[in-house]
């Protein structure tokens, strides 16, 4: 075995340099660097010489026309750089999934060459005076990521892959049954379990009544069985609220009330009723499955699912985004019986991107590299899949800082007679996709923990790595198998995510049981113990059950579309139980039993609690934002289109594909000057003229007077983006993502008590029901001593600025820095994202904001205070807006939202490139936040004004399109190209 | 006219070409390349081979190396024979990458290391706008000399390069560089602040044929402006009965009318 290292890197010229990079690094401190120079590295591992090395660079690595090639063997020195730069080089930590490595290590192999292994890594080399380990941090900071990579100062030579060690695959069992409760509590923490100390008790109880100690495999099954994650204890449990009144209830003083079960009680207790009173769009499928599913047309469906994953892309931005998508996407694929994936959606809320370098916690990455990470991981992953990123959002908040919140939402068409699936006994345990290896192993158990500045080190493992292709490949042959001449060759499917394949046998054997050989699960490499296969939550894997009749068919296909598929087991209890035995998870490795798990006691045994929610209403009022009245206003306007929560997200919507499939209708970016649209618009079967709109809303900031008007904000702008686009409200359905810090505090629990109320008051009238949620709590990060004071520091100095974001923090600050002494923690706000998904009976009908035809009559429709606002006042106004559109009285219309109502004439006005005279004596104030609120122009205004009229909406004209592009006021005068170059600002 | 339309791992823009080629009145079908591999001869019962976009083995390497490999590998001869056979070849976006990097475009004549490539963006990074092209030439099948098409781009490798300035002028001189990155009139700059051409392409080339005219890459994807509410600006600027991007699929058709 022989080892050659191929460097290939860029020929001499003006590509050969990477400016970029050299930006970057200057930007984190190293002030000298001009020039950098970056080379990509295949270390090739086989029976070779170097002439075959060469060889296989010539044909396969290198670009004859671009670059050029340097091979080493392992008793050649590597050549020093020149010119007096140093090198760099980063490499992919053993065990990292390497996508690149793998590609081109089957494509060797297929040309005939006796490869055994591909690793790849990065050279810098940069002109740099800098000391080695200023050096080595900036790297670390900017170009490489410790938790999967490691940097190497000069080089790492050539040398073999280092092999994994061998696996211990003794059997091992936990004492459990003989622990204090102190005991336990210890177990869980060290172990990762992250259970309390009653499911603790709970699983000590099973195993004493059992006669026996659980084996490590049972303890970690149940684990990630229980975990916050898999099964939302918190907002299924029973919870009895003490505190200010909810709005409605008409009491006064101190209300209580209790929930069975706050999530059955709200959330989808609303969805019961739309559905039994016939109101909203056909639900076919909603809380049950990996996606809520509704009626697209008689014979089609469409699937939506919302995601987060926060946790791992506080880590790893990139590649913490990157599985988001692709895990969003295996829901949907996973969904029913299984559907095809037509949009993603995103939503980012991060600190500001333009915080100070330092001081920056200890175990933070700074938020600008937090965000270009994510937005680079849902690019790469989306674009490769081949599915269009059309809708998103992006919230700044300092809060944000420790905790990243990373929505990912996947929308996906289906049959509607594939939306039942379910296993049988007989059926056999097929997993198809990628390989399992010791990635992501707990990223349940880790998601549901708070995050310390040790947490990087601790759970880097449960870091993953996305191959998207590997999942384009098996999208492709699920299908072909769901679509079988004769039907489904397969009975159910569901994806392998959080918890891996314990989480994904275990739910789809509850009902019938299973029984699983791990060492037929195919493997990355050796060294993997039992449990680590079982709960690996190794990335693009999918669990079918296969009838013994179809699978050499369901195989077949399989290999036709290169996607490797295995039998690891069979559905049903073993042959050696009784028949009318209760169902039973039997976990075997080599033949020998490594777990016994009742499938009742897996899925129903979690304890339920019963738990106190408390809230007052704080101090903090909404901010008070003193803003000029009148034409005055439009000096002010260019700031608030600068503030980033406002300006365009244009950099982020290029580097997404919008368009592949060709199916987007309403594209993110609208009219000639590239305004934001309202909501996207696909038409997602080509030649039909039927579409889906796709809007979201979230008000995080409202949380801080009242989580009740925050998650109705949510609501309302959820609506209000689909009605702007020509959605109608009648037939929308929404996606509840709660993001919540630690709810082991009553005053927390109040917080999500009120929101989840909210939800079903706003829900219950506006006539939307919920069909899919997903929530994610204790995103908290617990700071190291020395940091709170320089972080408040950091907040205080923000909170002096003079824009409404500082007037905001100003406001919050002495409750946030008071908390940050005592708990040490930063939780982020109380955040709750809707994800609207409206039918559209024909996409040539929709409208776009830019504004289009000089003359036209600008009108600000509705307008209702941002809290203390009735549901039926607010959903009139969204029914008579959709009836306008509808009836093509308007030919622009967009949203209000945070900003009020000049910024969104702004935008429509740079959409078009057109101007507008504003004209008004009583405009309301331009600034306001409003809830259901409008702008639409119109050619007849009459015909605008008179239905609003007759239904009890208000509506004032607030100016004129103009062809000459200036906004103007009285005495004011704004260029709409200056409003557009302000919108246009990076948020960095 | 039948026109297969070829996939592999990580093809995605399959399904749209398929419906631009049915517009256009064609019979289209979809087949993996591993089908292909297996039985060459299937080639034989379609005039049009077209190669759709996406991300063959997720552009690992580089955009289509993979995918290039495995043609020329197995299908060398089975390709030539097609085009020798006055049959069109079509490769859009990732199509376009991996038949220059099988060499089958430029110059498939030529023998001796590869001249031209399709490299990284200049500024770098994937992008996704609307461009406008300029049929420069009437060299090509698929496109209309003087006509100006608009249609998006969606890449992060679509620069092309060449080995040495000789190379472009040739290119050039024999009316190969059919389309070209341009503003709204012929030869002019965009408007709106939007680059004109978008990724530093050598001689504002977006796509070019071989030396027959019968094979056509191109960087910008035409199969997804076929209808009019593919349009960015739909809402605002007067209806055009279809997509601009059709036509180069009906000029295909029409070839073999």
């Amino acid at each position: 075995m022989a080892v050659y290292r191929v460097e290939v890197s860029a020929a001499q010229g003006p590509q050969s340099e990477n400016a970029e990079v050299a930006a970057a690094l200057r930007e984190v401190g190293l002030a000298d660097v001009t020039r950098v120079r970056l080379s990509r590295l295949f270390f090739i591992e086989g029976r070779l010489d170097a002439d075959t090395a060469r060889a296989v660079g010539e044909r396969l690595l290198v670009d004859p026309v671009t670059e050029h090639l340097a091979i080493c063997g392992e008793s050649d020195p590597v050549p020093e750089p020149v010119g007096g730069m140093v090198a760099l080089e980063v490499h992919p930590r053993p065990g990292v999934m390497d996508p690149v490595a793998e590609s081109t290590l089957a494509e060797v192999r297929a040309a005939g060459f006796a490869v055994e292994a591909v690793r790849t890594a990065r050279r810098y080399e940069l002109l740099t005076q800098a000391p080695r380990d200023p050096l080595l941090r900036a790297v670390g900071r900017v170009l490489a990521n410790d938790c999967i990579e490691q940097v190497v100062a000069g080089t790492a030579g050539v040398r073999p892959a280092p092999h994994p060690p061998a696996a211990d695959s003794r059997l091992r069992h936990v004492p459990l049954t003989r622990r204090t409760d102190a005991d336990l509590q210890r177990l869980a923490r060290e172990a990762h379990l992250f259970l309390s100390l009653e499911e603790m008790r709970a699983i000590q109880a099973h195993f004493r009544a059992l006669g026996r100690e659980p084996t490590d495999l049972e303890l970690e099954t149940i684990a990630q069985t229980w975990s916050e994650h898999c099964v939302h204890k918190t907002l299924k449990s029973a919870v009895t609220y003490r505190g200010a009144p909810l709005p409605g209830s008409g009491v006064s003083g101190t209300e209580t009330r209790r929930y069975g079960n706050l999530l059955k009680d709200t959330i989808a207790r609303v969805t019961e009723e739309l559905i039994a009173a016939g109101r909203g769009p056909q639900c076919l499928s909603v809380f049950k499955d990996n996606a809520g599913v509704v009626a697209f047309d008689e014979q089609t469906a469409v699937a939506f699912k919302v995601e987060t994953h926060n946790h791992p892309s506080a880590i790893e931005p990139y590649g913490g985004a990157a599985t988001g998508v692709g895990g969003v996407i295996r829901d949907v694929i996973g969904c029913g019986l299984g559907a095809r994936p037509i949009a993603n959606t995103d939503v980012f809320c991060v600190a500001p991107a333009d915080w100070p370098q330092d001081p920056l916690p200890k175990g933070v990455l700074h938020p600008w590299r937090v965000l270009r990470g994510v937005v680079k991981g849902v690019a790469d992953y989306g674009n490769r899949m081949g599915i269009p990123t059309v809708n998103g959002a992006v919230v700044f908040d300092p809060r944000y800082l420790g905790n990243p919140l990373v929505f990912c939402g996947c929308v996906g068409l289906m049959p509607r007679t594939a939306i039942e699936k379910g296993a049988r006994p007989g059926d056999r345990i097929v997993v198809i996709g990628g390989r399992t290896g010791r990635d992501g192993i707990h990223g349940a158990t880790f998601s549901s923990a708070e995050l310390t500045d040790t947490h990087a080190d601790e759970f880097s493992h449960a870091v993953q790595i996305g191959n998207a292709i590997t999942e384009r490949r098996f999208l492709e042959a699920v299908l072909q198998a769901r679509d079988a001449a004769g039907g489904s060759l397969y009975t159910a499917i569901t994806d392998c995510g959080a918890g891996g394949l314990s989480s994904a046998v275990g739910e789809m054997g509850a009902e019938v049981g299973a029984v699983v050989e791990l060492a037929d699960v195919p493997l990355k490499y050796a060294g993997l113990r039992y449990d680590e296969i079982w709960i690996s939550e190794a990335q693009e894997r999918m669990v079918l059950a296969v009838p013994p009749g179809n699978l050499e068919r369901f195989l077949a296909i399989m290999r036709a579309e290169e996607v490797e598929a295995t039998v690891i087991g069979t559905f049903g209890n073993p042959p050696e139980a009784a028949p009318g035995d209760p169902p039973r998870l039997v976990v075997r490795f080599r033949g020998e039993t490594v777990g016994t798990l009742d499938m009742h006691f897996l899925h129903h045994g979690v304890p339920r609690v019963e738990r106190v929610a408390e809230w007052t209403a704080p101090a903090v009022g909404a901010p008070a934002t003193p803003a000029p009245a009148g034409p005055a206003a439009l000096d002010r306007l260019c700031d608030e289109l600068r503030r980033p929560n406002i300006a365009s997200k244009e950099w982020i919507i290029r580097q997404y594909d919008h368009e592949v499939q060709g199916g987007s209708v309403i594209k993110p970016l609208c009219g000639p000057g590239r305004g934001p649209a309202d909501a996207a618009v696909l038409r997602p079967r080509l030649g039909t003229p039927r579409g889906i709109a796709l809007g979201c809303g979230l008000a995080p900031h409202l949380a801080d007077v009242d989580p009740y008007w925050m998650a109705a904000a949510a609501i309302d702008e959820a609506v209000r983006n689909v009605v702007c686009v020509g959605g109608d409200p009648a037939r929308t359905a929404i996606l509840d993502n709660f993001c919540w810090g630690r709810t082991d505090d009553p005053q927390s629990r109040g917080a999500l008590v009120r929101a989840c109320q909210a939800c079903y008051d706003f829900a219950s009238v506006y006539g939307t029901p919920f069909i899919s949620g997903k929530d994610s709590l204790n995103n908290e990060f617990a700071l190291d001593a020395a940091d709170v004071e320089p972080l408040i520091d950091v907040l205080r100095s923000r909170a002096e600025r003079r824009d409404t974001d500082a007037a905001h923090l100003r406001a919050i600050l002495p409750d946030l820095a008071a908390r940050l002494r005592t708990r040490r923690r930063l939780a982020v706000p109380p955040t709750l994202l809707i994800s609207a998904l409206s039918l559209i009976e024909d996409v040539a009908r929709c409208l776009t904001p830019d504004l289009k035809r000089p003359g036209d009559s600008v009108l600000l429709v509705g307008g209702l205070p941002p809290t203390d606002f009735a549901p039926a006042a607010a959903a009139a106004v969204h029914v008579a807006v959709a009836g306008l559109i509808r009836a093509r009285r308007v030919n622009a219309c967009h949203d209000v939202a945070e900003g009020g109502w000049l910024v969104s004439v702004a935008e429509m006005a740079l959409a078009g490139g057109r101007g507008v005279r504003i004209a008004s004596a009583a405009t309301p104030d331009p600034f306001a936040e409003r809830a259901a609120a409008y702008v639409v122009t119109a050619p007849d205004p009459s015909g605008v004004l008179d239905p609003l009229a007759a239904a009890g909406i208000t509506c004032a004209a607030v100016g004129t399109v103009a062809a000459d592009p200036v906004l103007a006021w009285g005495d004011r005068r704004v260029a709409v190209a200056d409003l557009a170059a302000a919108w246009s600002r990076s948020p960095h | 006219m039948r026109v297969l339309v070829v996939r592999a791992a990580g093809t995605n823009c399959d399904l749209e070409t398929v419906y631009a080629w049915e517009l256009a009145g064609a019979r289209p079908e979809r087949l993996h390349v591993r089908r292909l591999i297996e039985r060459p001869a299937l080639l034989d019962d379609f005039q049009v081979l077209t190669l759709p976009g996406g991300f063959s083995y997720g552009d690992d390497i580089a955009a289509g190396r993979i995918f290039a490999a495995q043609l020329n590998r197995h299908l060398p001869d089975a390709l030539r024979a097609f085009v020798d056979a006055e049959r069109l070849v079509l490769g859009i976006c990732n199509g376009f990458q991996v038949l220059v990097q099988t060499g089958l475009l430029p110059w498939r004549g030529r023998t001796g290391p590869r001249a031209c490539t399709v490299t990284y963006n200049d500024p770098p990074g994937f992008q996704d706008r609307w461009v406008y092209l300029h049929g420069v030439s009437d060299k090509c099948v698929f496109v209309e000399r003087g006509a100006v098409y608009e249609m998006p781009i969606a890449h992060g490798e679509g620069r092309v390069a060449f080995a040495a300035p000789a190379d472009l002028a040739a290119l050039q001189a024999a009316g190969q560089d059919v389309l070209r990155y341009s503003g709204p009139r012929p030869g002019e700059p965009n408007l709106h602040g939007e680059p004109t051409n978008p990724n530093g392409s050598t001689g504002d080339i977006a796509g070019l044929c071989d030396e027959t005219g019968r094979v056509l890459g191109l960087m910008p994807h035409p199969e997804r402006f076929v209808t009019w509410t593919q349009h960015p600006c739909w809402t605002s600027q007067p209806a055009r009965p279809e997509g601009d991007g059709l036509a180069l699929f009906r000029r295909a058709v029409a070839y073999f009318q």
